[in-house]
């Protein structure tokens, strides 16, 4: 029997990943070869996608992308003995892209079924809880803490002290939380995670819950992951069954209740506190701050939230300890991240690397250039909320310090980059006009001056006062930042101010103005 | 795991309404689910429903009402037929979403948000679908659909709109006998 997997990622069926497998299966049947045909996550490699794998006795042997009529190509080949195809890249794991990245949150997703937990186990997995179970809690916080794991959502907290602040915050029940909301367009780790290795976030959970002392959690996904939602709901049901989840956890004296609750399209309520409310089923406004989620969260107890990322990662620390962990990065940015590059991009997709890697390596060495081919003008790095940076900044290295040093973030990991025909006017509208639509409507200076915000560039792209109406856009920007509530309309300015910086031709229309 | 997003709403019944409210009445904060569950039975969420909610969760109508004009993701219309989402997010922007989105409006006839005239298709933006690098991307009636220039989802939604019509037409010969 030769195993075959096609990765059952919502990315991979986008592109036809599940006529491929269909297409397999019937090849197989007509030729009355053995092929038992297995759904994996996805490797993280999207351009080469559907991109199937053969175990052959050397290894896995990877082809893509792969159309259903390739197939019967492929079969003609000897594809199922590993042989050479114009689709192949020979082993997968040898492929330099793969091969220069360093996955240690991502280290299963795309090898695994994504449901067995005979995979699970069989690669690692709880690990990181059976030691947990022998520590306490202080122990568990104390050894996050000295990995100097930040959180992954955007705003890069020490998850180990917030969870020490959980931990010593008086109240009953406590809950911990998974923000899977993951709104930032440019990003789709969290996706990828939840339906590549489920059972790692379910594992986070408990680990969480054993060090705050919390035993009910629920993972806040969106709805637009409806794969992620039926990946984690029958991943839950599962781990109930296998003990991994309810009362006396691995026989433990430890019990944890895990429910999903999916969003409803607001991409404010990725935000913390407005993600609360939604769980407690109010519409998704801004709590005020203080007090912190971690002393007054979910139902106004000690609530810890962390983004899929800093929970995952967090079985990295614990299964190899925090100095481990600690030598990957620089500065106070240690550990991987797990990168998204997407956008127009050749090869885009995960790339989980230590932090310190130039924008500039990261594009080069794996993006490789623009799809369209022509030259990159522009990458927007942190989400929507996140700054554009023109080439010249590319040999800025992906550290929280080192961009916020220059009014640019990291945030989530996501790495949008555009061509040359990009309307830098267009984009910083759009930056604007996005903050107009998704404002949870709280606070002045995000609901009206987002609006103004769209109108004051209407007129200077028509040319209008222009010179003023900059100024004015200036202001606006200043007064967002230092009067917003949250960083929804705290952070908006971000991309605008990058494109006046620099790409103000963009801007300024009038006549003469433009090279 | 693949979720499979069906498209067969059952038509507004008090009682069907009181039964998926009931459903998901016992949890904590429920309000949230009880509406997507709504959505799921019906495809919609009647304001006939929104008394028969405060009612069972203790809420006020107000509260209720706020929750489901807050959401982007539930209507309280009725969809057409066959439901398309466009990405606008910067992502899928960068290689031609604006260019597939002008399409996607006029070709069909509506702005976002809209239905077609003939009830046949529901046109929505969204803002990113995870699939950023792979953009454009559409969904068509939940199922995700990445790299979609103009002709590709032109494709899709005449396929999808006549998949429609056929199961119509099953349905109508199944009354029948
Ligand atoms: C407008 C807005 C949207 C956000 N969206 C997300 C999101 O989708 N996912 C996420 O994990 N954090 C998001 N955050 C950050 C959260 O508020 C919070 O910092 C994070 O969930 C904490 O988890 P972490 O410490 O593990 O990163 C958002 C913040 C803002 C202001
Ligand atoms: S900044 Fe915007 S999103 Fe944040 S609380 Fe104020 S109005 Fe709401
Ligand atoms: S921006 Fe379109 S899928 Fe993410």
């Amino acid at each position: 029997m030769t195993t075959v997997y096609v990765p059952c990622d919502s990315s991979a069926r986008s592109v036809g990943a599940d006529q491929v497998a269909a297409a397999i299966e019937l090849e197989a049947a007509r030729l009355g070869a053995p092929v038992e045909v297995v759904r994996n996550g996805s490797r993280g490699m999207m351009w080469l996608e559907p991109l199937v794998e053969v175990v052959s006795a050397g290894g896995r042997v990877a082809y893509g992308p792969v159309t259903p009529d390739d197939v019967a190509g492929l079969f003609a080949a000897g594809f199922l003995d590993g042989d050479t195809h114009e689709l192949g890249h020979g082993l997968t794991d040898q492929i330099p892209w793969l091969a220069e990245q360093e996955r240690l949150t991502f280290s299963r997703v795309g090898l695994i079924d994504p449901l067995s937990t005979d995979d699970y186990l069989s690669h690692g997995g709880l690990f990181a809880l059976r030691r947990a179970l022998a520590m306490t809690p202080q122990q568990i916080c104390d050894e996050v803490t000295q990995s100097g794991l930040r959180g992954r959502g955007g705003a890069g907290f020490p998850v180990g002290v917030k969870w020490r602040t959980v931990l010593d915050a008086p109240g009953s029940p406590k809950f911990v939380t998974c923000n899977a909301d993951e709104g930032d367009s440019g990003t789709f780790a969290d996706r990828m995670l939840m339906e590549g290795d489920p059972f790692m976030l379910i594992e986070g959970m408990v680990i969480a819950g054993i060090a705050v002392d919390a035993h009910e959690g629920f993972i806040y996904i969106r709805s637009e992951y409806p794969d992620a939602v039926a990946t984690m709901r029958a991943a839950i049901e599962t781990a109930y069954q296998v003990g991994w989840l309810g009362s006396r956890i691995l026989g433990s004296e430890h019990g944890f209740d895990l429910e999903i609750r999916v969003g409803a399209g607001a991409y404010i309520c990725g935000e913390e506190t407005a993600m609360l409310e939604s769980l407690e089923g109010k519409r998704g406004m801004v709590r005020a701050k203080p007090p912190l989620p971690a002393i007054e969260g979910l139902f106004g107890k000690p609530t810890v939230v962390n983004n899929v990322l800093s929970l995952a990662s967090v079985l990295v620390v614990l299964a190899h300890g925090a100095q481990f962990y600690r030598d990957f990065g620089v500065g106070h940015s240690r550990g991987t991240q797990v990168f998204q590059l997407a956008g127009n991009i050749a090869r885009g997709g995960i790339v989980e690397t230590a932090f310190g890697i130039t924008l500039g390596q990261m594009l080069e060495r794996f993006g490789g250039g623009t799809i369209s081919g022509q030259p990159v003008r522009a990458v927007q790095v942190g989400g929507p909320l996140g700054a554009y940076l023109p080439p010249a900044q590319f040999d800025l290295p992906l550290d929280y310090e080192a961009f916020a040093e220059v009014g640019a973030m990291i945030g989530h990991g996501g790495i949008v980059v555009f061509d040359d025909t990009v309307d830098m006017a267009v984009q910083a509208r759009f930056a604007m006009e996005f903050c107009a639509t998704e404002s949870c409507g709280k606070c002045t200076p995000c609901r009206v001056g987002a609006v103004r915000g769209v109108e004051v560039i209407d007129r200077i792209v028509a040319g209008e006062k222009t010179a003023a109406n900059v100024v004015l856009l200036q202001d606006l920007c200043e007064l967002m930042t230092d009067g917003s509530l949250c960083a929804m309309g705290g952070l908006t300015p971000m991309p605008v101010r990058s494109v006046l910086q620099h790409f103000p031709e963009d801007l300024d229309r009038s006549e003469g103005a433009r090279p | 795991m693949l979720s499979d997003v069906s498209q067969r709403h059952a038509p507004w019944s008090p009682d069907v309404a009181l039964e998926t409210i009931g459903a998901h009445a016992g949890q904590r904060g429920p309000l949230l689910p009880v509406l997507h569950a709504l959505q799921e039975t019906f495809g919609y969420v009647d304001p006939r429903a929104v008394p028969l909610v405060a009612k069972t969760l203790n809420l006020s109508r107000a509260e209720v009402f706020g929750v489901l004009t807050f959401y982007p993701d539930l209507r309280s219309t009725p969809p057409g037929k066959v439901r398309v989402q466009v990405c606008r997010g910067e992502a899928c922007q960068s290689v031609g979403g604006h260019a597939l989105a002008r399409h996607a409006t006029s070709s069909l006839g509506v702005d976002f948000g809209g239905t077609t005239a003939d009830g046949s298709v529901t046109l929505d933006e969204v803002f990113c679908l995870g699939n950023c690098a792979l953009g454009p991307t559409v969904t068509v009636d939940g199922r995700l659909h990445g790299r979609v220039l103009a002709p590709d989802l032109d494709l899709l939604l005449s396929n999808s709109v006549n998949n429609n019509a056929e199961v119509n037409n099953a349905d109508v010969s199944g009354d029948l006998t």
